[in-house]
């Protein structure tokens, strides 16, 4: 049996540093960082004070009865959708007037969070506590459940095939395309909008986060410091990520079916592997076995070997283990083959978007693949002795020819998530 | 004492706040449900606004029966009357 193929057809996003993709693909290729000290009274006590947050307020984009319904990472997730799916050249919702040739029963949503609508859960407590329980909003369930942006989605795309939202911490972005491609292969829908969100930019995370020595302290003391320089994956003054918002979303489609409707048709998705460590509920395993493993999945189900691997685009989200342990597994994972290959981490610039991360860093290594150029990452100033891969400071074009690339994503409780994509 | 006009316009406020509709379309005779598009997760919205602006209470019980804005007026006039 022949493996369906599985095609990019959309992209959008929203994040620290762009509200589109054209402005986030010139903001990565450029090395601009988009975290900034939060200018909010709620910051002054928190032992971290910057974060990456969203470039372009939602709410500016959004219809504003519309988006006071929706909690801030549906918000944003809405913004990605609706880029993405203009993006794929549709220009209403499954089976409407305006796509009346797209069946909806056929159309799915694949749309992560980490963790859910959180800002609504915690307002909606303070209102509780401050003024009463007649103040709880009637809509602050159908906004706080973690499928709310999926379910968002759908309802703006007119999808009536499976509507999921995979949830696995920082490896959510990544396992809702992973699952957006099973979507496919199985039979059970031709078109999938897949991506991840997240809005976690409250006191409460963030003092959780640093309480748990996660986030990086750097330039949030009396010293102060720049801000834009703290996200530093790989260099050996890393000291922790720093906490990002916004989303990724890609329309993936069935090969056949972004044919026959003419789509411009950006890259192939070529599979993916999911794996658990089954060793900490937080700490990554030291020598990065399960995420080896999901690495050696994704080119199994690829069809393909790690000497086409030309690009990565890695989790490495600045935290002093978990950088090292991706190296051991690019080097365990591909070989000799790891020295032609141009490792990135965006979040060098965008902070660490948790379940919206793996779905930016897939928009991104679409677009790598695209343009044939790999994002730089910033603040690289000292290599760690333990980390041996081409990671290079500036832009860095990849090589002529179809190529490859994996975008890696783990999460606490030990997932891991890694999908190919390759030129089409 | 909040003259009917007066309620009428604090509670198109609220109205266009919730759920976005025009102002002026918030007159006495209109259906929240029919006319102004407003479902019923909006409607208790609108409900604890107008308890805070008009310092009223009203009954979970009393909601079903303010089917049109002049229904919501008089309840909030009779309210305050009280």
């Amino acid at each position: 049996m022949s493996r369906i193929r599985v095609v990019v057809t959309g992209l959008g996003t929203t994040n620290p540093v762009g509200g589109d993709v054209p402005s986030t693909w010139e903001a990565l290729l450029e090395g601009r960082s988009g975290v900034r000290t939060i200018d909010a009274a709620w910051a002054e006590d928190l032992p971290v004070k910057i974060a990456g947050q969203a470039a372009v307020e939602p709410t500016e984009v959004l219809e504003r009865v519309k988006a006071r319904r929706l909690d801030r990472s549906a918000q944003l997730a809405m913004v990605a959708a609706m880029e993405a799916w203009r993006d794929a050249g549709f220009s209403g919702a499954a089976g409407s007037e305006a796509e009346p040739g797209l069946e909806p029963e056929r159309v799915g949503v694949a749309l992560a969070s980490g963790i859910g609508g959180v800002i609504t859960l915690l307002d909606n407590y303070d209102a509780l506590r401050e003024k009463g329980p007649r103040r709880v909003s009637p809509l602050a369930v159908p906004m706080l459940m973690p499928n709310a942006p999926a379910a968002n989605v759908s309802l703006y795309v007119g999808a009536r095939a499976a509507v999921i939202t995979p949830v696995s911490a920082c490896a959510s972005g990544n396992e809702a395309i992973a699952h957006a491609i099973d979507q496919i292969r199985l039979g059970r829908a031709d078109v999938v909008v897949a991506g991840g969100t997240e809005a976690a930019i409250h006191p409460l995370n963030i003092s959780a986060f640093a309480n748990m020595m996660a986030l990086s302290k750097t330039a949030s003391g009396p010293e102060g410091g720049d801000p834009t320089t703290v996200s530093r994956p790989w260099d050996t003054a890393r000291d922790g990520f720093v906490l990002g918002e916004g989303s990724g979303v890609l329309v993936l489609e069935r090969l056949e079916h972004a044919q026959a409707r003419g789509a411009t048709i950006y890259a192939e998705v070529l599979g993916a592997g999911i794996t658990a460590d089954s060793h900490d509920i937080a700490q990554p395993d030291p020598l990065g076995r399960g995420g080896s493993r999901a690495i050696l999945g994704a080119l199994r189900e690829s069809e393909i070997s790690a000497s086409d691997i030309v690009h990565v685009n890695a989790h490495a989200t600045s935290t002093p283990q978990g950088d090292i342990a991706e190296g051991l597994m690019l080097h365990a994972t591909l070989g000799a083959q790891v020295s032609n290959v141009v490792v990135t981490s965006t979040k060098s610039m965008t902070g660490h978007l948790l379940g919206g991360a793996g779905a930016l860093e897939a928009v991104a290594t679409v677009l790598a693949i695209r343009d044939r150029v790999s994002p730089p990452t910033i603040n690289l100033d000292n290599l760690d002795p333990q980390v041996e891969l081409d990671i290079p400071d500036k832009a860095r074009e990849l090589p002529a020819g179809d190529v490859v690339a994996l975008n890696n994503s783990f999460g606490f409780g030990g997932a891991n998530v890694a999908v190919a994509f390759g030129s089409f | 004492m909040a003259t009917t006009e007066e309620i009428r316009t604090q509670l198109a406020d609220i109205v266009n706040e919730v759920a976005g509709v025009d102002t002026s379309d918030v007159q006495l005779d209109k259906s929240f449900v029919d006319d102004l598009d407003v479902d019923s997760l909006s409607m208790v919205e609108v409900v604890v606004a107008a308890e805070e602006a008009f310092g009223v209470t009203i009954p979970d019980s009393e909601v079903k029966n303010l089917k049109t804005v002049g229904d919501a007026v008089s309840f909030i006039e009779n309210a305050q009357a009280a």
